[in-house]
């Protein structure tokens, strides 16, 4: 015997085939990120709630954190949205109800809208709580709104006890939401 | 103004007193009094004059855009109340003075990246521009190894080569068959 039969012939690794099954893998994880984050669905109650700061049409800064203790109910809206309209009277009757108490916050957040049209909006239904612009839609990607009007109200501990996706019909539908977060510990 | 400036209309007999060191502190008052009178004239010949902007023009740049309400539908074409809202706010600026650029600019810090046709290229975006050319550019690497390997000739096998030492079964299974076709 010449040869070393023992020895078995050295093999080149497929670089080519590597890489190539390695961009597969990142573009399907990526597919499969995007398509687990498109499914998310609806933010639930009992999650708690995405914490932002805010600064409102007339310049005021907020921020959810630094209102822990008090029940926070957050309303989306624009000023082309009709649907909103129907309970800006409502929302604006219940917070002039609440706001002596102290511990009820409202915080009215305008989603896609120009700001001149949404200072007018308010001016127009004479809105007095806190409202601001969604700068960059962060607040309304964070609480994964599907359109406006839409409701959240936030218990004291910071938790999501309620949520509304159409416009409120009386003032009393908003009280008895409000009432549930209150009972809340 | 002139009552602010009586200093102004009293130079002349100031002048015949030869005195230099009032006349100089009139002067410096005088051309304060200009100044002044002068002011608003030239700050309105400043304030810009807002133009007549076409629906071209607006729509040169709504049609970069997408609003949130209404997702996949160019501003330009979007019949929506929200969108009319935000066309006629590109109009303002336009006829305010503002570039295209700084429209666009506008629109993504009030709305997020998510108003642009193609996402800005940082951070994780990068990806939707390197990644086609690179899957390009292997491609055809891969398409250049397998044309290579087909169009080898039959003989020359590039996983045997030529000074591998023979199996000393073949070699003596060859002799065998030389034999026998004597």
């Amino acid at each position: 015997m010449t040869t070393d039969a023992s020895t078995p012939p050295t093999r080149r690794l497929p670089w080519g085939g590597l890489l190539a099954l390695l961009a597969l893998l990142i573009l399907l994880v990526l597919v499969g990120v995007a398509l687990v984050r498109g499914q998310r669905g609806q933010f639930g109650v009992g999650q708690p709630a995405p914490d932002f700061a805010i600064t409102t049409f007339d310049g005021q800064t907020l921020s959810l954190a630094n209102l822990r203790g008090k029940v926070v109910l957050v309303n989306f809206w624009a000023s082309w949205c009709l649907p909103c309209e129907q309970e800006a009277d409502e929302l604006q009757a219940a917070w002039q109800l609440y706001q002596p108490r102290g511990d009820v916050v409202f915080i009215g957040i305008a989603w896609s809208d120009m700001d001149n049209k949404a200072k007018a909006y308010l001016s127009r239904f004479g809105i007095t709580y806190p409202n601001a612009p969604d700068m960059g839609t962060r607040i309304s990607q964070a609480y994964r709104i599907t359109g406006v009007p839409e409701t959240y109200i936030i218990n004291r501990q910071g938790i999501l006890t309620y949520v509304k996706l159409s416009p409120f019909n009386s003032v009393d539908e908003i009280r008895a939401a409000i009432q549930t977060a209150l009972d809340e510990p | 103004m002139i009552a602010l400036c009586p200093a102004l209309f009293r130079t002349r007999t100031l002048w015949a007193r030869a005195d230099t060191a009032a006349i100089l502190r009139r002067a410096v008052l005088t051309m304060f009094c200009l100044g002044l009178w002068l002011m608003p004239v030239a700050a309105f010949a400043q304030s810009p004059t807002p133009r007549t902007v076409t629906d071209d023009e607006v729509n040169a740049i709504a049609k970069q855009l997408y609003c949130p309400v209404c997702e996949n539908i160019p501003l330009d074409v979007c019949p929506t109340q929200a969108c009319a809202d935000w066309r006629e706010e590109i109009r303002l600026k336009l006829a305010e003075g503002w570039s295209e650029a700084q429209i666009k600019q506008y629109f993504v810090d009030r709305f997020g990246d998510r108003v642009l046709g193609a996402p800005p290229p940082r951070g994780v975006n990068w990806l939707v521009y390197l990644l086609p050319p690179l899957a390009v550019i292997a491609g055809l690497f891969l398409l250049y190894r397998a044309l290579t390997s087909w169009l080898r000739p039959a003989g020359a096998h590039p996983s045997l080569p030529a000074d591998l030492p023979q199996d000393e079964y073949v070699r003596r299974l060859e002799e065998e068959l030389r034999n026998r076709d004597r």
